[in-house]
């Protein structure tokens, strides 16, 4: 994958956990995932179409997620409420947003997110398009984002990304 | 003075309430999308509004371009996750007087929003 694509999900997760909640994100090696592991508990996902097409997801283990919920809304929620799903999708839009608007001469849309919640569950993918896992080290634990992200074939108008998701 | 928040992440309207609130703003109504915030508005007759771009139903520059249909004169702030300079000029061609991109910081948005009921004054007074 270009990593074009890459290198503004890991400057815009810096930008939106800094300025959000003054958060540290160390960004570790990035790799190509293989399979649909490694499976977390809370994953917020966002399709991207246009000029680039795919999708994101930022992923969690519970703890993390939690800890991050309570610094970015002010309260903590459990796990199953929707206002902890609305924050976990608050931030991966802020993510999204932020890294598309880096991308160079390519004009795309982000779909409204999705937030799955569930004990190691799974997202799957469109298998047509390679994912980089970026993982996250911050303060309130590990964290995962992961890019399947691809030029698509036609310019702007392409509406083909989907994700879909078991828990 | 009545202010409209328009998102549909309640998590962002806390975060934006919370800025209102310090700058001594707290007579705020709340919408989660473009279709709300039209069926709201009109009674609620704000003084300025705070409008997300994407949201489910209706979003933000749909809104704004509908409101601005009738109503010329109340300052719109645009805080939004689009950050490209396209979309900005889009939104301000659609009537928007303002715009935020998220992520924010508290002494951002106080700033803008600040500027922007300067620059209209029957909204400050």
């Amino acid at each position: 994958m270009d990593a074009n694509y890459i290198k503004p999900f890991v400057a815009s997760i810096q930008n939106v956990f800094s300025t959000m909640m003054q958060l540290q994100v160390v960004v570790r090696e990035p790799f190509l995932k293989t399979d649909n592991n490694p499976n977390h508990d809370v994953s917020g996902v966002i399709g991207m179409s246009g000029d680039v097409k795919g999708s994101v997801i930022l992923s969690f283990p519970q703890q993390t997620a939690e800890n991050v919920v309570a610094l970015f809304s002010g309260s903590k929620f459990s796990m199953g409420s929707p206002d902890f799903a609305d924050a976990i999708g608050e931030l991966v839009n802020m993510v999204t947003g932020g890294a598309k608007a880096m991308f160079k001469d390519r004009k795309c849309s982000i779909s409204c997110p999705s937030v799955i919640v569930g004990k190691d569950h799974t997202v799957a993918r469109q298998s047509d398009i390679p994912c980089v896992v970026i993982p996250c080290s911050t303060d309130c634990g590990d964290l995962f984002i992961e890019i399947a992200v691809k030029p698509a074939a036609a310019p702007a108008g392409d509406k083909s990304s989907k994700a879909t998701a078991s828990a | 003075m009545r202010i409209l928040l328009v998102d549909d992440s309640k998590t962002m309207r806390n975060i934006q309430k919370a800025v209102l609130a310090q700058l001594g703003y707290t007579e705020v109504m709340e919408a989660q999308d473009g279709q709300d915030a039209l069926s709201k508005a009109p009674a609620f007759r704000p003084e300025l509004m705070l409008v997300d771009w994407n949201m489910p139903n209706m979003d933000g520059l749909t809104f704004v371009k509908a409101w601005r249909s009738t109503n010329k004169t109340t300052p719109i702030i645009m805080v939004t996750t689009e950050a490209e300079k396209s979309r900005v000029i889009e939104a301000i061609k659609a009537g928007v007087n303002n715009y935020v991109v998220k992520p924010f910081t508290p002494d951002l948005l106080s700033q803008r929003i600040q500027e922007t009921l300067a620059k209209t004054p029957a909204a400050a007074a």
